[in-house]
């Protein structure tokens, strides 16, 4: 996405071999999947079976539906939807107003604040569960979807995206321009940073529904299987037992997947690019 | 530099004026002073009650006995959970697994995405399609990914054993093999990084200048010998980057070891054998009830990702010399 695709003819020609071996990692990242959608149209009894099936058979929608309805995939997909959509949204207004003011803003505790946030990067967040866990026991908020919501708003890697963005999109000139005018910074986000922020923001809006769709380690932490489970709970109850039944547990793990890989098809390109921008920058 | 016109023109000037004019303008400058602060509030705020406070915070609990069903009632141990944990067994078998597992995870997803990036460097047909595809594993879930792998390692039915067996080898105990079962646990995490990891050192290959290239070619530099001597150098920041996000990932590791067995639930296995730190946290916090513990736990996981940065640190102390 950078200088050499815009030049191709500048490099080398993939041959053969490098299709064949490209061909072979897809195919290996594309089979577990392939698989789930086979093991999700049997019976529990014939996955018990050695060699294991290849081809789909005709159990899937009666898998998908106990999944759905027994297994709390309806309800969990519904929470996720609700969970990742408000991750996303908040992550990037949160990080574009911070990350403007870190780009092109001066204040006394910029500095820190700045070295604050990127400390917070090298530092896991599972280290500070157990307190989380009893604030958000506390508040009330077990079982409740602010609990996972709220805590994965504080996205450092969103914040310096957003910063290294709006540095190469938003030129100073037009800044000075909108001060000369008499514009106020409630002016100057509206009309000048949020345009310039539009791309970065949609690509941080998507990794961020990714991430937050799949989260793992605090929601199962927070929410429980009967109280308010989002997909990875809900898959945590079924891979526990809850519902004994290998080809259920593989509808549900269908289900809570699927979402992800439409939002892949339609918006890989940008995906792609926010994976390779966001690394660059390391 | 530019930034410096931008803050001159941003705090507004301020002309020798009178009355309600002068008033208004110091308003305005008093706005300008407190907008910046305004536009970092939001992540501010949430960051110091969900990020620094429990992270401070964890120091305090891990000082305490702790219960998770009756959280005020807690009693001063002082020192208590870190002396006991320097006696117990299992803390240190998952200190070991973390290791191993996470050696077992990162090294061969690293040098595999190093592979992959290469042969995607390259004027492709369906360049797009190769790269969406590489990033289908990292759209699934760790719970979705475990799940079917756990099943593909099934012992008697799983597909793996299957495969081994076409070419005449004997059925490996994927689950209870000490090693078997953290090389399994370990291939889910590869497999669901590798591609990630892969468009991250394309990206970095792209900014290569491709004369660089051209002139090692031009001093008889074969391939491999460009590879070493030109891409590789110019990994380094890609290299670090992935190097440390994965270290802190491996660390963390909990969602593919408690769900690799469904009857293993929060023990890792029958025997232990692949039961993680972040497991281990999870069995004396949640399970067990013991917050306390659990706290303790995670500032032994801070110490350790601090232990880590600091070997590789000083091999690049060395290496450099």
């Amino acid at each position: 996405m950078s200088g050499r695709d815009a030049a191709p003819e500048s490099y080398e020609r993939g041959g053969w071999g490098t299709y064949l071996l490209l061909a072979l990692f897809t195919a290996v990242s594309v089979f577990p999947l392939l698989w789930t959608a086979v093991a999700a149209s049997r019976t529990s009894g014939r996955l018990a079976q050695s060699p294991p099936p290849f081809r789909f058979g005709r159990n899937l929608p009666r898998n998908l539906s106990v999944a759905w309805s027994e297994g709390g995939m309806g309800e969990a997909l519904a929470n996720t939807a609700v969970v990742a959509g408000s991750v996303a949204v908040g992550t990037v207004l949160f990080s574009t107003l911070a990350g403007f003011a870190f780009a092109r803003l001066r204040f006394r505790l910029r500095g820190p604040l700045l070295l604050l946030v990127g400390a917070t990067m090298l530092v896991p967040p599972q280290l500070g569960v157990v307190p989380l866990y009893l604030l958000v026991a506390r508040l009330g908020w077990t079982d409740q979807l602010q609990a996972v919501v709220l805590p994965s708003l504080v996205s450092a890697f969103g914040v310096f995206y957003m910063r290294q963005h709006l540095r190469g999109a938003l030129p100073p000139e037009l800044l000075e321009a909108a001060r000369m005018d008499g514009a106020g910074t409630g002016r100057v986000v509206w009309h000048l940073v949020l345009p310039a922020a539009r791309p970065a923001m949609a690509v941080l809006g998507m990794l961020s529904f990714v991430a937050a769709w799949n989260d793992f380690f605090w929601p199962v932490l927070a929410l429980t299987q009967t109280g308010n489970p989002t997909v990875q709970v809900a898959l945590t109850g079924l891979g526990r037992g809850y519902v004994p039944d290998t080809s259920v547990v593989m509808a549900g793990a269908l289900l809570g997947t699927l979402p992800l890989l439409v939002v892949l098809a339609l918006f890989g390109r940008q995906i792609v690019g926010g994976v390779m921008r966001g690394a660059v920058k390391g | 530099m530019a930034e410096e016109v931008v803050e001159r023109v941003l705090a507004p000037v301020v002309p020798a004026g009178r009355g309600r004019r002068e008033r208004r303008e110091r308003l305005g400058r008093l706005r300008s002073r407190s907008a910046p602060y305004v536009l970092v509030a939001p992540f501010f705020v949430l960051f110091a009650a969900f990020g620094l406070f429990p992270l401070v915070a964890t120091a305090w609990t891990s000082l305490f006995r702790v219960e998770l069903t009756a959280p005020e009632a807690r009693e001063w141990v002082g020192a208590h959970n870190y002396a006991r944990l320097l006696t117990d067994e299992f803390f240190w078998n998952a200190l070991a697994n973390t290791v191993l597992i996470g050696v077992l995870a990162t090294v061969p997803q690293l040098l595999l995405a190093l592979g992959v990036a290469h042969l995607l460097d390259a004027r492709l047909r369906g360049r797009l399609f190769f790269r969406v595809a590489a990033l289908a594993p990292y759209a699934t879930s760790v719970a979705a990914a475990t799940l079917v792998f756990a099943l593909f390692y099934g012992r008697d039915q799983g597909m793996v054993n299957w495969a081994i067996g076409l070419v005449g080898l004997d059925p490996v105990d994927w689950q209870n093999g000490p090693w078997a079962s953290k090389f399994a646990v370990a291939s889910i995490v590869i497999w669901r990084w590798t591609g990630y990891n892969a468009l991250i050192y394309l990206a970095a290959m792209q900014t290569i200048p491709h004369e660089l290239y051209e002139a090692a070619a031009l001093d008889g530099a074969g391939r491999w010998r460009r590879f070493r001597h030109v891409t590789l150098p110019g990994l380094r920041p890609a290299l670090a980057f992935t190097g440390l996000v994965s270290t802190i990932g491996a660390v963390q590791l909990f969602g593919e070891p408690l769900l690799f067995s469904s009857g293993a639930g929060a023990s890792g296995g029958a025997d232990h054998q692949y039961q993680t730190l972040g497991l281990y946290l999870y069995e004396q916090g949640w399970v067990n009830l013991h917050l306390g513990r659990a706290a303790a736990i995670a500032w032994a996981m801070l110490l350790l990702l601090v232990v880590v940065f600091g070997l590789v640190r000083l091999a690049r102390g060395r290496g450099a010399r």
